[in-house]
């Protein structure tokens, strides 16, 4: 675990916090790309409801295994259910607004 | 001086990773680059799975390397469950030596931008350090690759994917579909890349042609080693791949042998002065039914009575049956099988083509330590092929068999009578060191069997046509006559067998009569002497009597005239006084 936000602090609100893995090979560019776009979103849809765990293969490749994380950048959204992967840079915003169910409540 | 122990003393193996695939290991001189990438590409269906499996299963069981298979394309747990069939025990080699990592894309991903094999490379590198693994298998990566996009994405990954296994210094197979129903020099472009940056590339192809299923491989490239150039058919089969080995590869290490070994017929060893040659191959051709299957089954008697592990293949018939037939003519095959000196294979139906036939053959011999081969008709296993195949086929067979020291005899259906006519459909005629034809004789209203020796090579054999008998006794070999520039056989030859002891009995009761006769008028001279002896002395008698009585008579007659004269003197002696 290389990095850990949290920015849970709006639990005041009756919407759920998401929940988000983003497991990243290192620094490679696609990796770090997917930190920046997925800050980015997090920032514009998802103040202050969200938690992001990031997990680096290269530190913990046998977690990377064992969570059947082969290709990367990978985002994972946990909770709510249903369970979304979400591969790559994370550059196209809106496949990944609808797999975290934000596409219909963006304002 | 350490160049030079180099140089006498090659060490293949430190170049090269035995895939533990009989054929495959001989074509490429020893095996797959060691520490290379190797790519196998091929249509779905290929075999390119279990080529990659069995690399790994072989490396982990028999050369202390272990391995990881990465599938893109098949769920793990379907992979175990189907190369159970091939008797590898998969689940105990995975204990340690042999680890699955699945990695088939989830339906369910959402794509948003570019990614990499990052994570699977940190993964697998971890775990190669884990297990010290020594190889490893992508399988189907074309799955994978389709994912990324671009080309260039597409040659960054792969270039990536092969800096990574040289650095981890792993022996990799990665398989690759292709689309392409025959090889030609379009490959996709990433496939090109791949092909380009490997260090051996390798086809799989399985074509189906006249309904006959072929499979074929072949080696395109092997950068710093030598290898068969030509596509060699492979089969896959109860134990997984299994490639008819391409035996000019290597020179020929049996010595030629000047032993013979029996034919199983007496008389047939001496038509060929002692029998065939060991390692010798032995081409029987006959219509249906002039006991080519007998002579055969004579042969595998004989080789196994002296001890020599042997093996019956029948493509005709049952097994079981060729057994109970063969007792007929007191050949006796079922002890030697339950012994397991002998090993009977039947071959029924046309399933599977001529080369799976042969790789299995070869298998079954190598295990059963085959040193006399019995293949009941070749023409039964050649038909199965192509002509061009079939003709290669046989080749590759008589090679093998010579190679191995084994001798080979196998029979051949001739459709026509006379073997000069037609050679062999196969050309096997052309290879083989001894040609028996069996004919037909019709005449009289019987069919007998003849057997003559079209050619043997390096003996010095009968040129003669015998007659083959089976009896219940056994099989044995008898002259026939010649007569009026005519063979004859079973009847006729009885008959003028009989005819003649006929006429020798006549000769014999003349010569006895005449000797009878003869001694009779002897007897008869004797007799006729005899009384003419008999004769000549009464003659004899006789005439003393005739003179006796005539000198007596002339006596009387004296003393008579001089009576008379006494009586008449005194006229006479009147007349004359005065």
């Amino acid at each position: 675990m290389r990095k850990s936000q949290s920015e849970n602090r709006r639990t005041s609100t009756k919407v759920p916090i998401v929940r988000l893995r983003l497991y990243i090979a290192g620094d490679a560019p696609n990796s770090v790309r997917a930190i920046a776009n997925l800050t980015a979103i997090c920032r514009e849809h998802l103040l202050d409801r969200h938690n992001i765990e990031i997990v680096d293969v290269f530190r913990e490749p046998t977690r990377a295994l064992a969570d059947g994380i082969l290709l990367t950048p990978m985002l994972v959204k946990l909770s709510p259910l249903p369970v979304r992967r979400i591969l790559g840079s994370l550059s196209q915003s809106q496949p990944v607004l609808h797999a975290l169910g934000l596409s219909e409540s963006s304002e | 001086m350490n160049a030079l122990l180099k140089l006498t003393n090659p060490r293949p193996h430190k170049t090269k990773a035995p895939t533990g695939i009989l054929g495959l290991d001989e074509i490429t001189g020893g095996g797959l680059p060691r520490g290379r990438t190797t790519l196998i590409e091929g249509g779905a269906g290929a075999g390119k799975t279990v080529l990659g499996l069995e690399f790994l299963v072989n490396g982990a069981r028999r050369f202390h390397e272990p391995g990881i298979f990465v599938a893109f394309e098949e769920r793990a747990d379907r992979l175990i469950a189907n190369a159970a069939q091939f008797g590898w025990n998969l689940p105990e080699l995975q204990r340690k030596s042999l680890f699955f990592l699945d990695a088939q894309p989830t339906p369910d991903l959402i794509k948003s931008g570019k990614f990499d094999f990052g994570g699977m490379l940190a993964g697998l590198g971890a775990k190669v350090r884990q297990m010290r693994a020594k190889r490893i298998v992508f399988d189907a990566v074309d799955i994978v690759l389709a994912l990324l996009g671009t080309q260039s994405d597409v040659e960054w990954e792969i270039f990536k994917l092969h800096d990574w296994l040289m650095a981890n210094e792993l022996t990799a197979i990665i398989t690759s579909k292709f689309d392409r129903t025959e090889f030609s020099p379009a490959p996709s472009q990433s496939l090109g890349f791949m092909q380009f940056m490997v260090d051996c590339s390798i086809v799989l192809s399985h074509l189906v042609g006249q309904g006959i299923s072929r499979r074929n491989l072949r080696v395109i490239k092997y950068r710093g080693s030598s290898f068969e150039e030509n596509e060699v058919p492979f089969i896959i089969g109860n134990l997984g791949f299994e490639i008819a080995a391409a035996s000019a590869w290597h020179p020929s290490q049996s010595a030629v042998s000047n032993d013979r070994v029996s034919t199983g017929v007496a008389r047939l060893n001496s038509m060929l002065d002692g029998g065939y040659f060991r390692g010798a191959v032995v081409l029987i051709t006959g219509s249906p039914g002039t006991s080519k299957t007998t002579l055969a089954g004579a042969f595998a008697e004989a080789a196994c009575r002296r001890g020599e592990r042997t093996m019956f293949v029948s493509f005709d018939s049952d097994s079981r049956e060729v057994i109970r037939n063969l007792a007929s003519v007191n050949i006796n095959l079922d002890h030697l099988v339950k012994k397991g000196t002998l090993r009977m294979i039947s071959v029924l139906g046309t399933v599977g083509n001529a080369e799976t036939h042969l790789v299995r053959i070869q298998k079954f011999a190598r295990d059963h330590r085959t040193r006399c081969l019995v293949i009941d008709p070749i023409s039964s296993l050649v038909q199965f092929g192509s002509d061009e195949s079939s003709k290669g086929l046989s080749a590759r067979l008589i090679n093998w068999a010579k190679k191995e020291g084994v001798t080979l005899l196998s029979t051949s259906l001739l459709e026509r009578a006379s073997p000069e006519l037609e050679g062999t459909p196969i050309q096997i005629s052309t290879l083989a060191d001894t040609w028996i034809h069996l004919s037909y004789l019709v005449r009289a209203g019987e069919r007998n069997r003849g057997l003559s020796i079209v050619k043997s090579r390096g003996t010095s054999h009968s040129n003669q046509v015998r007659e083959l008998i089976l009896s219940g006794a056994g099989v044995t070999l008898t002259d026939v006559y010649t007569a009026s520039g005519e063979v004859l056989m079973g009847t006729l030859r009885r008959e003028k067998e009989q005819a003649e002891r006929a006429a020798e009995i006549e000769r014999e009761a003349k010569a006895d009569r005449d000797q009878n006769a003869a001694e009779a008028e002897e007897a008869e001279l004797v007799m006729q002497i005899a009384h003419l002896e008999r004769e000549l002395k009464a003659k004899r008698a006789d005439g003393l009597q005739t003179k006796a009585s005539r000198s007596s008579r002339r006596s009387e007659n004296r003393q008579r005239q001089a009576e008379m004269k006494e009586l008449r003197k005194s006229d006479a002696e009147i007349s004359k006084r005065k």
